[in-house]
């Protein structure tokens, strides 16, 4: 089991990226996605009212929010897995209302659950493998005749074993992804996610469920999808991660953006301490719960 | 009891085109439910298409022999994708409902008296296999031996048969080891997690139930093809005897079915011609040979519970594999 | 001292697992004293929620033994630990949504129902919000309203021991903060609660004792201030982003 060693660096954080003033809606300097008037309702509840929404390309924002806030609606909404009531959004220029969620996948916007899906019954490899796009053999007529993927196959599978290896999962790779521990599990996900080579990585709660100790390395390969180019949209709960990470955060609460900004900004925001992150942000509970009185002169 | 007649009986099951068309179209219900995890209850209506297809197109189009056999290869096609249009994006279980019907109506049309003319009704429709016969390479004459004597006729059925057999049988292997296979294996356990990889999966599932569904219908026809097909053959009793063919064997393999088959029909075979001869004997108490015979497909039925419940990944499966098996 | 109270959870040496062959805890030891909020932390399939399961019957206990109050309950299904004054609140799965919060209160005391009225009063007076919104449909719920629920459920019973597994989980900071106050109102009220937990920071700063668990066995023990300060505790589970 290995445990958390120091973080390598500390993340240089991207800055200037909004035109104006922080607050929800604001225009991007160079936004990659860029959302108008996205609504969804569930019966009569309102599950995402979002007027305006710009996420800047090649940084990294985190999308911060009490449950029922909305953000996984949003994720479904913008990658295809839901269909809104209203709205338009365009990637990359590229307008998106209406394709459907493999298309999305396709033109470079990939997604992660919230509820992890390795496909268990796979092996580790073979999940790596299944992420690569344009694949001759996936082709019906084609894949009846090996020699005309042997090949690629070959340099896919050199691909998935040089990314298993940067995860640390490469000694796995032949186990089924079902008899891998649930930070592992998240582990493959993000890794056979980065095999379709995605322009913009959407993860919903990468750090769900896994060991703190774990979390420090989850957050460097974060760290290296922005070194590599790419854009990362994630959800999270873990204000540490955020803190440490994130560019730019969006703060949502029932279905509307609440707050946006940088965020030591956003997490002094008073809308946003009540809505979300709680008074006891910093304190120790021990002390709130009179479990234990520190000497005088200590918070 | 005579039991060289009873064994006799049961070892002419394990070469017999039955057998075979009973493989192919386990085979096609493996690809749909051991790989995809669709649930298609009506593959006896697939086989009926199938069937019908060949005699049809030789009777009523006189179309020559190989002809017929694409005919009934594109009807099953077509009959999977007029199913799968509506069906596939819907929950499992809808499937499984629309294809117990789809199977009844297809079965309820060929009885109907309406195109009597081209389907025969209940009758049924005889002598389309001449064409087939008139390309025999063996001679006159009796092939084998012991219980597995043939006429000329009967024995190039048989390696007619067993070569189908043999194709889709590698057909399905390559299919199932390629990256479709992969992608297929992932579907089944879940949709939105290859969604997400950018791969379609209504098609996926749309060409898995054309190709399983081909291969069933072939089997249909090579059903049909030693005697005379009669939509009596094709009812709803045909589809569980293959899903407890394909269950008995390993539903997420590819000789599983292979296997489940012939051990399916020697059974068969075998109780078929023992409990007759045991209730004659006076072994059965006060049951009839008439009623004996029917027993079997009472003890067929206890087989597939007990199959289900006890080893559902059946003999050739790997538990592991099986996303339907609850722990 | 600590050390003079009844034992009420005594875990002996537990070997259990799910499949065959697959041992999760590989000889794992529990106290839990009388009173005491006991908090089990560790990297994921280190056999946390395992070690919950297997006291409460729901997972194959192979080696070893549960006891409750000296009497040994390896083994037995939950609706004789229920009886025996046990209550557990799992992970996921932990409200009937498709019946009322009322309903769901109802569910706790189904053993013994006349003492609905007594737990009611315990629950509501725990939980006001709950006590304001009787009729609601807990499927309606968010998660940390229905952690509530869950909870509230385990409490009709008023039970002496509480097992609770990962109750912050999936919960907006606020929330989780909420839910750990929570747990320790509940213990206060003189419930000996054992939680396992994934937010170890937060888990340590309440619990009286703390289990790190590691592979399958208690790898490390101590008060639970003495575990947040520990560095290898620290290097090894918490992370130093958290401090």
């Amino acid at each position: 089991m290995s445990g958390s060693k120091p973080m390598k660096k500390t993340p240089q954080k991207s800055t200037g990226l909004h035109q104006g003033e922080a607050r929800p809606g604001v225009p991007k300097v160079d936004p990659i996605l860029v959302a108008d008037h996205v609504s969804r309702k569930f019966g009569g509840l309102v599950a995402v009212d979002v007027e305006h929404l710009e996420i800047p390309r090649g940084a990294i924002t985190a999308l911060i929010g009490p449950n029922g806030a909305g953000k996984t609606t949003l994720f479904n909404l913008l990658t295809g897995f839901d269909k809104p009531d209203t709205g338009s959004w365009s990637f990359s220029g590229e307008n998106l209302a209406g394709i459907p969620a493999h298309k999305v996948a396709e033109m470079g916007q990939v997604r992660t659950f919230q509820l992890t899906k390795a496909l268990g019954l796979l092996t580790v490899l073979e999940n790596m493998k299944l992420g690569a796009k344009d694949q001759t053999g996936e082709s019906l007529f084609q894949s009846i005749f090996p020699f005309l993927w042997k090949k690629q196959e070959a340099e896919i599978e050199e691909r998935a074993l040089e990314i298993l290896e940067r995860f640390k999962l490469l000694k796995l790779k032949d186990d089924f992804a079902a008899s891998l521990s649930g930070g592992q599990r998240k582990l493959l996900e993000m890794a056979r996610a980065l095999m379709t080579n995605p322009t913009l990585v959407m993860l919903d709660e990468p750090m769900a469920g896994v060991n703190p100790a774990l979390t420090e390395s989850l957050l460097e390969h974060i760290l290296d999808l922005k070194t590599e180019g790419m854009t990362v949209l994630f959800v999270e709960h873990d204000m540490h991660m955020v803190r440490h990470i994130a560019d730019w955060v969006v703060v949502m609460a029932e279905g509307r953006i609440i707050a946006e900004g940088p965020p030591e900004d956003v997490m002094k925001d008073e809308a946003v301490v009540d809505a979300y992150l709680g008074s006891h942000q910093d304190v120790d509970l021990g002390v709130v719960t009179g479990r234990i009185t520190l000497p005088k002169g200590e918070k | 009891m005579d039991i060289v007649s009873i064994l006799n009986n049961t070892a002419q099951a394990l070469f017999s085109p039955v057998t075979i068309a009973f493989a192919m179209a386990a085979l096609g219900l493996a690809i749909h439910f051991g790989f995809v995890g669709l649930l298609n209850f009506g593959i006896a209506g697939f086989m009926a298409v199938g069937a019908y297809g060949y005699a049809i197109s030789t009777l009523t189009f006189g179309f020559p022999w190989w002809a017929a056999f694409l005919a009934a290869m594109a009807a099953s096609a077509v009959f999977a994708v007029i199913l799968g249009i509506p069906t596939l994006q819907l929950r499992g279980d809808y499937l499984a409902i629309v294809t117990i019907a789809a199977a009844e109506i297809v079965r309820l049309l060929l009885l109907s008296t309406t195109w009597i003319e081209t389907t025969g009704s209940a009758d049924g429709l005889v002598a389309y296999a001449n064409d087939f016969r008139s390309i025999n390479p063996f001679p006159d004459g009796t092939y084998g031996f012991g219980p597995w004597s043939y006429t000329a006729n009967q024995f190039w059925v048989l390696i007619f048969a067993l070569i189908i057999l043999a194709l889709s049988t590698l057909l399905l292997w390559r299919l199932v080891k390629s990256p479709w296979g992969r992608v297929i294996k992932g579907i089944r356990e879940d949709e939105d997690a290859v969604r997400a990889l950018g791969k379609n999966v209504f098609a996926y599932k749309m060409q898995a139930l054309v190709v399983g569904g081909i291969v069933a219908g072939l089997g249909g026809a090579l059903y049909v093809l030693p005697s005379s097909a009669n939509p009596m053959l094709f009812a709803t009793s045909l589809t569980f005897f293959v899903w407890t063919a394909l269950l008995l064997g390993g539903a997420a393999t590819v000789f599983g079915p292979l296997l489940g088959a012939v051990i399916f029909w020697v059974l068969q075979a075998f109780l078929g011609s023992l409990l007759p001869a045991m209730a004659e004997a006076g072994l059965l108490g006060a049951l009839s040979s008439a009623q004996a015979g029917a027993l079997r497909f009472v003890l067929v039925g206890l087989l597939l519970v007990i199959i289900v419940i006890l080893r559902p990944q059946g003999i050739v499966g790997d538990k592991r594999e099986l996303t339907f098996v609850r722990k | 001292m600590a050390e003079e109270k009844n034992v009420v959870v005594n875990v002996d040496n537990l070997v259990a697992g799910y499949l065959p062959g697959v041992n999760i805890l590989n000889g794992c030891n529990l106290i839990a004293r009388e009173g005491e909020l006991i908090g089990i932390i560790g990297p994921n399939g280190a056999g946390k929620s395992t070690l919950l399961k297997a006291i409460f019957g729901q997972s194959k206990v192979r080696e070893g033994a549960v006891y409750l109050n000296g009497e040994n309950i390896t083994g037995l299904k939950a609706d004789k630990l229920v009886e025996r004054g046990v209550g557990y609140v799992p992970q996921n799965n932990n409200v009937f949504p498709s019946l009322t919060i009322e309903e769901n209160l109802q569910m706790g005391v189904y053993q013994k129902p006349d003492k609905y009225d007594k737990g009611l009063e315990l629950v509501t007076s725990l939980f006001p919000e709950l006590g304001a919104r009787l009729k609601q449909r807990a499927g309606s719920l968010s998660g940390g309203e229905r952690q509530m629920v869950a909870m509230g459920r385990a409490l009709m019973m008023n039970p002496s021991v509480l097992l609770l597994d990962e109750p912050s989980a999936g919960l907006s900071p606020v929330r989780q903060d909420e839910a750990f106050l929570r747990v320790s109102d509940i213990n206060k009220a003189g419930v000996t609660t054992i939680m396992v937990e994934q937010n170890a920071r937060r888990c340590l700063q309440i619990c009286d004792r703390g289990y790190v668990l590691d592979q399958g066995k208690d790898a490390v023990t101590g008060s639970g201030r003495d575990l947040l300060n520990d560095p290898k505790v620290i290097e090894l589970y918490l992370g130093s982003l958290g401090a």
